[in-house]
């Protein structure tokens, strides 16, 4: 079905349900394809589209920049990085800044790239910053594999990825955050499989449609939850069936489970979430900087009129906070949303500001 | 964060290979994709392919990434 059909599915879907809706995405490419196409623009009035906490840059907690602002700092030390954590604001600097301090970060593309810059450079330390959901937690399990089979002693991880699912939970736990219905993360399934979601409908009576990124692919997938919503089913779809596998990729999730375990974790501005994140197990412990060279930073500090919080559980709009698009700028971002492209308010700010 | 992207897969030596996207060559990990063949198309993410995908996918997918370039450059 073209475009177009979606829409009429999507419109006839939501006249037969006589309630305001709340849909969620939890995925920043989603988030981001959203916006650019319009999408919210589209809907039928009572559907609203809300943006939950997708982005791995957006989550990470200030503490954790902290440390790695800390770690940079420190003489002898190379750190790694995936790109968009350079400008996320810790609490009074940032990498950006360390870096141009004279703190030697490198971006790299792949975690393989930061086990190759530790082969290159052995007499330095080099630090790969491990953030990211379930789609790039493996990439950094099968890198840190990789350093030992090289036999690596001055490679480490400063862990903290997070798992997509027991946020979720916590949204959905939470009593101000009402959803009606989740739109899956695609590449996060991709790993975990459409079959990770079932707790939507067993535990919560919802439905979730794992979902592509392109504008028909999303609307494919939204046509899919209205229509299950209308037919007061709960069910978990998997409308991206050409990349995900029911079970996801095995290969991946044992790799993941050989060098990770599942641990408490702390989400910026929700605070902490019970099972929610990946720390190494202790066969691995030589290569986790924390607790081969523990590193002490002083309690993180937030910019009190900061709302990113909120905005990242989808209970207000950007919007709503006083510093959005008045000192809060993809430019002179206060918050993280605003820094990574695929934060909800860097997406609003782009292409929602009317 | 998530972005992947499709690409063929033009050569293998044991657990690397060499992708091919319009043109562009990469060398990826296959550690996480094991049964990955030659001329397979898979989905690459941080270095890993991750997925084996039909070319059907790889054709629309490749839409979307010309639409995003055109908007951000």
């Amino acid at each position: 079905m073209n475009v177009e059909g979606h829409i009429k599915e999507i419109k006839k879907a939501a006249a037969g349900i006589d309630r305001p809706l709340r849909l969620m995405e939890v995925c920043g490419t989603h988030t981001v394809s959203i916006f650019r196409a319009g999408i919210r623009q589209i809907l039928p009035s009572n559907v609203a589209l809300v943006s939950g906490p997708g982005c791995p840059v957006c989550v990470t907690d200030d503490a954790y920049i902290d440390k790695a602002i800390a770690y940079a700092l420190e003489p002898n030390t190379i750190i790694a990085t995936f790109g968009d954590m350079l400008k996320v604001p810790g609490s009074c600097s940032s990498l950006s800044l360390a870096q141009a301090e004279g703190a030697d970060i490198r971006i790299v593309y792949s975690p393989l790239d930061a086990v190759d810059i530790a082969r290159d450079n052995p007499e330095r330390r080099v630090i790969f910053l491990a953030v990211g959901f379930e789609t790039t937690a493996p990439t950094a399990a099968a890198a840190i594999l990789t350093a030992r089979s090289m036999g690596l002693k001055n490679f480490f991880a400063l862990s903290a990825h997070k798992l997509v699912p027991p946020i979720m939970r916590a949204l959905l736990d939470s009593d101000d955050i009402k959803v009606d219905g989740f739109l899956l993360p695609g590449h996060v399934a991709v790993v975990i499989g459409a079959e990770a979601f079932g707790f939507l409908p067993r535990d919560y009576r919802i439905s979730g449609v794992v979902a592509g990124f392109e504008p028909e692919e999303i609307l494919r997938a939204l046509a899919r939850l209205l229509r299950s919503i209308e037919e007061l089913r709960a069910e978990v779809f998997n409308e991206y069936e050409s990349v995900v596998r029911e079970e996801g990729n095995r290969a991946a999730q044992s790799i993941l489970d050989q060098v990770y375990e599942i641990c408490d974790a702390d989400w910026r501005g929700i605070g902490r979430i019970a099972r929610s994140g990946l720390r190494m197990r202790e066969e691995f412990a030589e290569f986790d900087v924390e607790r081969v060279a523990p590193i002490e930073v002083e309690p993180s500090k937030k910019n009190a009129a900061c709302r990113c919080g909120e905005v990242l559980r989808g209970a207000i709009e950007p919007r709503e906070c006083p510093l959005f698009a008045r000192v809060c700028e993809p430019l002179h971002p206060i918050g993280p949303c605003m820094v990574s492209v695929e934060g909800v308010c860097a997406a609003w700010y782009r292409y929602n500001r009317g | 964060m998530c972005l992947a992207y499709p690409a063929k897969v033009v050569e293998i030596e044991s657990s690397l290979a060499t992708v091919e996207l319009e043109g562009v060559r990469r060398r990826v990990s296959l550690m996480l994709l094991p049964e990955t063949k030659l001329g397979d198309y898979v989905l690459v993410h941080a270095g890993f392919a991750m997925q084996i995908v039909d070319r059907r996918t790889v054709d629309e997918m490749l839409e979307t990434f010309d639409e995003m370039n055109a908007h951000e450059r």
